[in-house]
């Protein structure tokens, strides 16, 4: 359902130009567990944010079910990924200024969703991350671990079929990164399709299939058992 | 959850990045304000002036301006008494009304006044009966003796606000204006100490907005016999019985009295409007400044703002924000900073006004509320068009840069 089709990208640097994929033919079905590794630099973030329909190619197309990202209209595409996407990040982007609560609305009220009930579908995301006594702390007066929990709770917020998630368990210790795995591994039990972006060997072998990044091409993915 | 509340929240975690952002704009709504407020009350003042003032001519010391006679800063120039009987003698014709005054400063339970020495009437009618000539008893044209206001009606005290004239002083009895009698607690039948003797209040004025509510009025005699200033006055208010005869009445009085300067309404008309149309310039120059300045100050912290929330920014598109709905977090923010601005520039506008108005121009200044309309529409105005580019720069931020790792 997710498709990349001779994609290249070209990021411009100091005049220059650094071509970081070239090539990239990558075709990934609903529910599945991809994760995708390779060194830094490699351009791993580059591919994710592609597929996030929120970075262009400069050659190629992205597809998602049947609408090409990249021909759509900014806004359409924006009301793609507030329907159908969800995004977790390494450093987590909480909004500073917004309560644990607040953080959880935002896609909501994106969404359209009304007061009262943002508030009540919120503190329930916050309650299945087991943060139901922070609903009001600002992510600066959270631990790193709760602060990734807060922003999973977001990302579920409009639950979204597709999830990409670029190092979740980057910035975490093992224990609470653990933890975050095994959300994101629920999600994709309940049939959520997960991408993953990730340079843990042990973390990327939980996944259902590995891609690997080199050169600027995606190497040949690993079934995993 | 609202956009609004994503605005209050971040405008309340930087509370002080914007307050001096945005003083700019406030301080300049503040100066627009309160030039505003304190002219449009110099101007209503000056048609009260003229209303009360029934003079159409003023003979005046030589070194005097009329904006000193109106703020009765006359220390040191004086002229003789003796002009108004040289008036009353003379040949002119059209004279309604003489009205000579003394004015001096006077303190009354710590607070400064003017009390001003005024000549009632029936001294002028002696004066003239006992000459048994001049220009009250030979009635011709308009002029006559006949038509002095309230002659030959009964006079209140209080006509003095009104026609400038009053039947009858005793030597020591005084008049009271409304402020004074107000700011020192005083009710006519009492007493009073001025200049070191005790005066009865036969009457308080009431309230015309002009100077005279913080003047004190007693017998013109009795102010220049305290003062040991002995026969002078300050001024001659005229009044010609019409515009006519007081246009020929200046070069007359002019000839009569060569060391005093004579101006009539129509000079100090047109000297007040060119005040008032100066400060009405200058507020409009000053709109421009503050336009300019308050737009580009605003401008440069939006901008700043914009960069340091890219990550944030990045995170709303990533979670499906269009691009409109980014532009309208800064472009609402920008809303909100304009309606405060403007409120606080309205509000230490009229405070200016109403404090330093009534020291500066010597005018009671009350609060414009209409202004506050218009402090808040020009201070929207202006964090807007400054936030405009801005704003559109962050709705076409590339998530990807903004979101690149550290
Ligand atoms: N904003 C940018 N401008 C220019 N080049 C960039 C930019 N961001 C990343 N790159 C280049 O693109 C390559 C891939 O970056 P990225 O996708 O972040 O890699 P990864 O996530 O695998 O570490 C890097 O080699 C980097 O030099
Ligand atoms: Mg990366």
């Amino acid at each position: 359902m997710l498709r990349m089709e001779g994609v290249r990208k070209d990021h411009k640097h100091r005049g220059g130009i650094v071509r970081v994929l070239d090539n990239v033919d990558l075709e990934i079905d609903r529910g599945e567990y991809v994760s995708i590794v390779g060194q830094s630099g490699s351009g791993k973030s580059t591919l994710l944010l592609m597929l996030g329909g929120m970075l262009s190619p400069t050659r190629g197309r992205v597809i998602m079910g049947e609408d090409s990202l990249y021909d759509m209209s900014p806004k359409d595409r924006a009301d793609l990924r507030k329907n159908e996407l969800g995004f977790l990040f390494q450093t987590f982007n909480l909004v500073p200024y917004l309560t644990a609560l607040e953080n959880v609305q935002v896609p909501l009220l994106l969404r359209g969703v009304d007061g009262p009930d943002q508030a009540r579908k919120a503190a329930g995301l916050l309650e299945r991350v087991s943060l139901q006594d922070r609903v009001d702390h600002k992510p600066s007066e959270l631990s790193v671990g709760q602060q990734q929990r807060v922003a999973l709770a977001r990302m579920l917020a409009n639950d979204p079929p597709v999830i990409l998630a670029d190092e979740p368990t980057g910035n975490l210790d093992p224990e609470t990164g653990a933890q975050i795995l095994e959300f994101l591994e629920e999600t994709n039990r309940q049939g959520r399709t997960v991408i993953m972006v990730t340079h843990d060997p042990v973390t990327a072998d939980r996944a259902s299939r590995k891609l690997r990044l080199h050169d600027g091409a995606v190497v040949p993915g690993e079934r995993l058992p | 959850m609202r956009l609004n509340t994503i605005v209050r929240r971040e405008l309340f975690e930087r509370r002080t990045q914007v307050i001096t952002s945005f003083l700019a704009v406030l301080l300049g709504i503040a100066v627009i304000v309160s030039v505003k407020t304190v002219s449009y009350y110099s101007e209503k003042a000056v048609s009260r002036e003229l209303d009360a003032l029934g003079a159409n001519v003023l003979v005046l010391p030589k070194s005097i301006s009329v904006q000193d006679y109106y703020s009765a800063d006359m220390e040191g120039s004086e002229i003789p008494e003796e002009y108004v009987t040289r008036l009353v003698m003379s040949d002119l014709e059209g004279l309604d009304n003489l009205s000579p005054k003394l004015s001096v400063p006077v303190e009354i339970e710590g607070r400064s006044f003017t009390l001003t020495g005024i000549l009632p009437k029936q001294e002028f009618q002696a004066k003239a009966m006992w000459q048994g000539a001049g220009i009250f008893s030979r009635p011709q044209g308009c002029g006559v003796v006949a038509n002095i206001p309230g002659l030959s009606k009964p006079l209140s005290k209080e006509t003095l606000v009104r026609e400038r004239v009053i039947d009858d002083l005793g030597e020591f009895e005084a008049l009271v204006g409304a402020d004074v009698a107000s700011l020192v607690g005083i009710e006519s039948g009492e007493d009073l100490t001025l200049l070191g003797r005790s005066f009865s209040v036969i009457a308080v004025l009431p309230g015309t907005g002009t100077v005279d509510d913080s003047r004190v009025f007693a017998h013109l005699h009795t102010v220049q016999k305290l003062t040991g200033k002995g026969p002078v006055l300050n001024a001659i208010e005229v009044v010609g019985c019409c515009v006519e005869i007081s246009q020929g009445l200046v070069e007359k009085i002019n000839k009569l009295l060569p060391e005093a300067e004579v101006v009539t309404i129509g000079q100090i008309i047109e000297t007040q409007i060119n005040t008032n149309q100066m400060m009405r310039r200058l507020s409009g120059v000053f709109l421009l400044i503050i336009a300019v300045v308050g737009s580009v100050s605003i401008a440069n912290y939006m901008f700043a703002n914009v960069f340091e929330r890219r990550r944030e920014i990045g995170t709303l598109v990533a979670l499906g924000a269009r691009p409109s709905f980014v532009m309208n977090v800064f472009l609402l923010k920008a809303a909100v900073l304009g309606v405060v601005g403007g409120i606080g520039g309205y509000l230490l506008g009229t405070l200016l006004a109403v404090t330093l108005g009534p020291k500066l121009a010597g005018i009671p200044v009350l609060p414009i509320p209409s202004l506050a309309a218009w402090g808040v529409g020009i201070s929207v105005a202006i964090a807007m068009a400054g936030s405009y580019l801005p704003a559109r720069r962050a709705s076409r931020i590339d998530p990807f840069d903004a979101l690149q790792e550290v």
